[in-house]
Formats: structure tokens, C-alpha cells, sequence
């Protein structure tokens, strides 16, 4: 870690404590970031000082400790992480909520009272949103006494009676999509108001796809969670196994070699480029544009073949293993990488023009779908998302983290905040990755792929911070006995883009939706767990 | 314009020629046999997610990729079940989206068939026994066919499609 980290905290410790809020500083912070106490009587008023003093909110969750509830949330500014936690008595679980500050917070509190019973007092919207009909209302999935195996095979009946919001007036009506939707797509419920073609209000209603991921971790040793991780979202194994190698790493001390790091960040940046190639021709296909879909579902074939050659697998899963990578890559296999690059960095070459120069394209996807720079900021939007919004911020560089703080890399910025202005963003950030991609193979070191990890201690924490795709992932991992997972957390970036969709769709057509989706493609399956 | 014609002229058709992947376009062929004996010509499947992390959908998708191309076979995805012959469900079918895949099925009309996509559909995967899922399809619908794989690559799929069509 760097000199210049954490310049800012002394302001805002200072600024803490004239508001006579009392903080301690946990000698156990999870790993690269630090952390401090609060006495949960302050959890609601902390958030109004650190968004006055520009943090961004990046998580919250909650986990069962000696029979309390701790609640941890965590905040960025200048690519350092905060961590601030509290208990309440598992008797009495109640205090502030984050979301009046940060709307970010919402649905993962709304997910930690589902999973965990925590009341957030003065929330805004404290509506279940994970729980549908599998568990009751007085039952929590993550607590101690809560059986992992659940309550028996009796079938479970289709959620009902949650109180969406409504729109009233006269000619205004209500369309109900999902969960089973019209494509080979993942589920969920959307439900429009619309008058005329317009939509008026757009709620997102998830939770379908949730498997108790959090509960499924617990008891894992390293290698299971990786398992684990590469599934929390199948379009980023590599970024969600990154995050939970990077917890496990920093808490049991080992060093990856260097080898081991460029060659995940080699797979990190396949994956990235792989699912732009995907989406921006799937995003020309919802407007009818089928010459881009037929080409780019070409260079993503060709792509993951290659990955299913020099990995073992075209969608990366199990590349990472505790301590490194799974498989090496031999002199052969770097000319083969490097001739790709050169061979789609030339395609998309001729591609793009063609996609920036038709009419028809550029009617359908300019002006649609607009996300304002400061609405992206107050939902905490991450990744390509944000950033074809204007917010500049971009992990591998801003928080630095090996191998990229070695790397040149180029950071394309949009501002339009439009589908076009993603599509935009995506197509550049390919040629980014290429570039990475690139000094990667010229610079790859020789030496081991992997070390072998000593088991964690128990009660050893770490966070995991990887710049997916979609933008920062957030992993928090404790451990107990015998180095056994006894917490796993992931907040894929999906929990503050999906929200994005709802304030974009305002005033657009209900045709537009599905370019519109498209063009943000939260994960849910990463957001469900 | 003239660039997409001009690409269009310069990669020319991509669909794998039987040398190229001889075992794939084998097996389409055969399906495709099948098919027109069984179904007229034409199978429409009806793809649901019960609880995939989304590896699976990718890669069914990609069966509609140029190079796999599953629509020259006569089997085609439908929107509607009540046009689908075949059911494709992947994931361990986490507790919430039980009720909505059988009524998927339901909808669906006589003769149907369901494939079990994937590790996690038939009960071999990483969520199997968890409170929030069933654990695999054949805990929740009458089960053809189970189709291995993490998740199952194209050419997989489309051999799984062959198995049931032979059945």
C-alpha cells in the first residue's frame, strides 16, 4: 500500500468527532481496508457526515456474532475502503438505516433483514425484497438456528401480495413481465405503468433466481469458495473468484506469486472483453440490428473457444484456485493469445465504423435510455455504467491493486449516459483490455503459478475488491475454525446498476425496455444470491 | 451499407462446414432426421431459468450463434410454452422459481418433454440441498432427459437434444 493512502481520513475523524460521534478503531480490519466501531445509536446519523465528506457507499451486510448481529457497510473515497460496524442484541435488532443518505443502501438492508432480521428504522422503503414465500417473515435463512438443509421438500407457491408501487390516473395501465420472460435470459418481474407508449414508473422485482449462496459458503474451505464465487454470477467467474481468492489471500498472508496475478488478470480482461462483444451485439439485436448480432456472437465464439483451449473452459470457471491459477500457459499458448488480439483488435476495427454510421442505429440508441451523471452518483452506478455517465473511477487504477498498478492502461470516459453512450463506452473499453491484455503477455513473468495457503485463522476477516466487467466487486469473507468459511458476502456491482434502470426508463417507450435493460444487463443471479 | 455487405461478402458463412466440426454437424444432421420424422420438421423449445447463475443461458444462447446455428436443424426457441414441445430448465430451481416453472410446464401442450440442463438441473451442482433450492428439476417436474455440464457447452447441448430425440 502506497504512502498517499488515506490522506483524507484524518478530516473526516475529525469532523466524526466534533459531531461527538464515538469511533474505535477495529485492530482486525478486513484487509486493505480500515475499520472502525460505532455505537449503533450513531449507525444512522454516520452516514450524513461521510456523504458530506464525498464518500461513495459501497456495501452493506450483516452476519451473527456470539449471539449479536453485526452490521458492517462500506464506503470508498480516492480508492481507499472504510469499513464502519456496529452490533445490536440479537433480542432487539434495530437501528438507523443508510438509505434516507445513500439510496444504494436500500435493498441491501432490505436483503440483511430478509436474511438476518435486522430492522432499519426510518427506512424509506422496508419492503421485503429477497424473501418471496420460501421462508416466513420471523424466519431468517442466515441465522445460526436457521437449518441449512431449510424446512423440507413441501413445493413452495408463487410469491404474491407484494405491495408494488401504483401509479393512478385516468388511461394509465399496468404491464406485469416476468419472472419466466421471452428470451433465453435470466428471471425476474418487471412492472410498468405506462400512458400511451411512455412509461411512467418501472419497479424491478428480484429474489427469483436466490439459492442461499451466503449459506451455502459457510463451512467451505478455500478451494470450495472459489467454486462457489465462480458461480454467484456465470458471466463473471473470473472476476467473483478473483474477489473471494483476494479475502482469503490477504487473511491467511500468502503472496501470489507474480506469475499467478498476471495470468488472472489475463483472465479477468478475456472475460471482460468477452461479454462486450456479447452484449453490444445482443444490444444491436433488441433493435433489430441483426448484422451486429451475427458478428459479434462470432468474435465471442471464437473468443471462448480459445478459452476453452488454454483453460479448460469457455466461461473460465475454476481458472483460479486458492493462492494462483489453475493451469499454465505455455510459450505457444501467449502466441496464440497475442495473434487473438491482434486478429479482433482488426475486426472490431471494421466493425465499429459500421455500427457508428448507421442511421437507423443511431435513431434507436442515441438519446435513449438516459442516465444523468449526478442520478448515477447518488445510486452509486459502477463500471461501464458509470462511466458512459461521466464518473471516472475505475478500480484497477484508482485503487490499484497487482498486477494492474504495473500497467498502462487507458481509461475511456463518456458523458451522454445513453445506451449509445454505453455501447460507446463497452467498444472502447474492448480495445483497453486488448491493450492490457497485450503488456500482460510481453511482461509475463517466469516462475511457480500458485503457493499453497496456511488455513486462516479463525475469526480472520478480508475484503476482496476486483474490478469486474460491470464494475467493482466487493467480497467480504470471515473465517472460523480450521480456516472454514463462516461468512462470504459478495455485492456484485449489479446491486447499484439495476436501480440505475428504473430512473433511466422514465419517459422512454415500453418498446425501448429491452435495449434499455440490455444496455445496463444487471446480474441477477449475482444480486439474488 | 456498403461496408456490411462488404463484411458480409468477407467472412463469408461461418456455420461449421463438416470438416471443421465434424462431430457437431453429425450430430445436427441426425437430429435433424429425427426431428422431421418426430415433429414435423419443427421443435420448439421453451428455455426456463430456475436459479442458473447464468452460465447456462449463455451458452444456450450461443446454440443460436452463427457458428452452431440450431435453427437449420428444425429446433427453434419460442417465447410462449404453449407453443413449446420441449422444456429446457436449468438450475438447482431455487424455492422461488419452483411454482413458476411448473406452471411453465403446464402451459405447455401434449406430447411435451423436459431436458434438465446442466449440472446444477440435475442435481449435481454447487447449490444442491441448500433451504432455498429444490435441489433439481426432477424434484418438481417429470424429467426426460438430464444434460451434464458447468455449465453444458453447445456441442453438449446439442447431443443431449439428440439422446432424447433417439429415445
Amino acid at each position: 500500500m502506497s504512502q498517499s493512502r488515506f490522506t483524507w481520513l484524518p478530516k473526516l475523524l475529525s469532523r466524526l468527532a466534533k459531531s461527538r460521534l464515538a469511533l474505535s478503531e477495529c485492530p482486525d480490519a478486513p484487509r486493505p481496508a480500515l475499520a472502525y466501531g460505532v455505537q449503533a445509536e450513531d449507525w444512522g446519523r454516520l452516514p450524513v457526515y461521510l456523504q458530506e465528506q464525498g464518500c461513495r457507499f459501497a456495501g452493506l451486510w450483516a452476519e451473527v456474532r456470539d449471539g449479536r448481529l453485526a452490521v458492517l457497510a462500506c464506503v470508498e473515497k480516492q480508492g481507499d475502503y472504510l469499513v464502519f460496524e456496529t452490533e445490536v442484541p440479537i433480542a432487539k435488532p434495530e437501528l438507523g438505516s443508510w438509505s434516507p443518505v445513500y439510496p444504494g443502501a436500500n435493498r441491501l438492508e432490505r436483503h440483511a433483514r430478509d436474511l438476518l432480521g435486522l430492522v432499519f428504522l426510518n427506512s424509506p422503503d422496508a419492503r421485503r425484497w429477497t424473501r418471496h414465500q420460501a421462508w416466513g417473515e420471523d424466519e431468517h435463512p442466515l441465522r445460526k438456528d436457521f437449518p441449512a438443509e431449510g424446512h423440507g421438500s413441501a413445493p413452495t407457491p408463487a410469491d404474491a401480495g407484494y405491495p408494488f408501487e401504483r401509479v393512478e390516473g385516468e388511461a394509465v395501465y399496468e404491464i406485469p413481465v416476468g419472472p419466466v420472460h421471452a428470451g433465453i435470459i435470466e428471471p425476474g418481474h418487471f412492472r410498468f405503468h405506462a400512458l400511451g407508449e411512455t412509461v411512467l414508473n418501472l419497479e424491478a422485482r428480484l429474489g427469483y433466481v436466490h439459492k442461499g449462496i451466503e449459506k451455502l459458503a459457510e463451512g467451505r474451505d478455500g478451494a470450495g469458495l472459489l467454486r462457489l464465487a465462480a458461480r454467484v454470477s456465470g458471466d463473471s467467474a473470473v472476476a467473483h473468484a478473483w474477489a473471494a481468492a483476494q479475502a482469503l489471500e490477504r487473511t491467511s498472508g500468502a503472496e501470489v506469486p507474480e506469475r499467478g496475478l498476471m495470468l488472472r488478470a489475463l483472465l479477468a480482461e478475456r472475460e471482460r472483453i468477452a461479454n462486450h462483444l456479447g452484449d453490444i451485439g445482443a444490444i444491436c439485436n433488441d433493435v433489430g440490428f441483426s448484422f451486429a448480432h451475427m458478428q459479434f456472437g462470432r468474435l465471442r465464439e471464437l473468443w471462448l473457444r480459445r478459452n476453452a483451449a488454454l483453460f479448460g473452459h469457455r466461461l473460465l470457471f475454476d481458472t483460479l484456485v486458492p493462492g494462483g491459477v489453475a493451469r499454465n500457459l505455455d510459450k505457444d499458448g501467449v502466441l496464440a493469445l497475442l495473434a487473438d488480439c491482434r486478429a479482433l483488435r482488426k475486426e472490431v476495427t471494421s466493425l465499429f465504423p459500421v455500427l457508428r454510421d448507421s442511421q437507423s442505429l443511431r435513431d434507436r440508441l442515441m438519446g435513449a435510455g438516459v442516465l444523468a451523471k449526478d442520478q448515477a452518483q447518488r445510486l452509486g452506478c459502477l463500471g461501464f455504467v458509470a462511466r458512459a455517465s461521466g464518473i471516472d473511477y475505475d478500480l484497477r487504477r484508482d485503487h490499484g491493486y497487482a498486477p494492474y498498478e504495473r500497467l498502462s492502461l487507458e481509461h475511456p470516459l463518456h458523458q451522454a449516459g445513453d445506451v449509445a453512450a454505453r455501447v460507446l463506452q463497452r467498444a472502447e473499453e474492448i480495445y483497453a483490455s486488448l491493450g492490457a491484455i497485450r503488456q500482460l503477455l510481453d511482461r509475463l513473468p517466469h516462475g511457480p503459478i500458485a503457493v499453497s495457503l496456511k488455513p486462516p485463522e479463525p475469526g480472520t476477516r478480508g475484503l476482496g475488491l476486483v474490478d469486474g466487467w460491470r464494475g467493482e466487486i466487493l467480497s467480504y469473507v470471515r473465517f472460523g475454525e480450521g480456516g472454514r468459511v463462516s461468512r462470504y458476502f459478495p455485492r456484485d456491482p449489479s446491486w447499484f446498476n439495476w436501480p440505475a434502470l428504473e430512473v433511466l426508463i422514465h419517459g422512454n417507450i415500453v418498446p425501448d425496455f429491452p435495449v434499455c435493460n440490455k444496455s445496463i444487463n444487471g446480474s441477477y443471479a449475482g444480486v439474488d444470491l | 451499407m456498403r461496408r456490411i455487405f462488404q463484411k458480409i461478402y468477407e467472412i463469408g458463412i461461418v456455420t461449421e462446414p463438416v470438416a471443421r466440426d465434424a462431430e457437431y454437424e453429425r450430430l445436427g444432421r441426425e437430429l435433424k432426421r429425427r426431428v422431421d420424422e418426430r415433429f414435423r420438421g419443427s421443435l420448439a423449445i421453451r428455455q426456463v431459468d430456475a436459479g442458473s447463475c447464468n452460465a447456462c443461458e449463455l451458452e444456450i444462447q450461443a446454440l443460436n450463434n452463427p457458428y452452431y446455428d440450431l435453427e437449420r436443424f428444425g429446433l427453434h426457441f419460442v417465447a410462449s410454452p404453449r407453443h413449446a414441445d420441449l422444456l429446457l430448465a436449468t438450475g438447482p430451481v431455487s424455492r422461488h422459481m419452483e411454482e413458476a416453472l411448473r406452471r411453465t410446464h403446464a402451459a405447455m401442450p401434449e406430447p411435451r418433454w423436459v431436458i434438465a440442463a446442466g449440472d446444477c438441473a440435475a442435481g449435481r451442482g454447487e447449490f444442491v440441498c441448500g433451504y432455498a433450492c429444490a435441489g433439481a428439476v426432477s424434484a418438481v417436474l417429470p424429467v426426460d432427459l438430464e444434460i451434464p455440464g458447468c455449465p453444458p457447452t453447445p456441442l453438449q447441448l446439442l447431443q443431449g437434444l439428440l439422446v432424447l430425440m433417439n429415445a
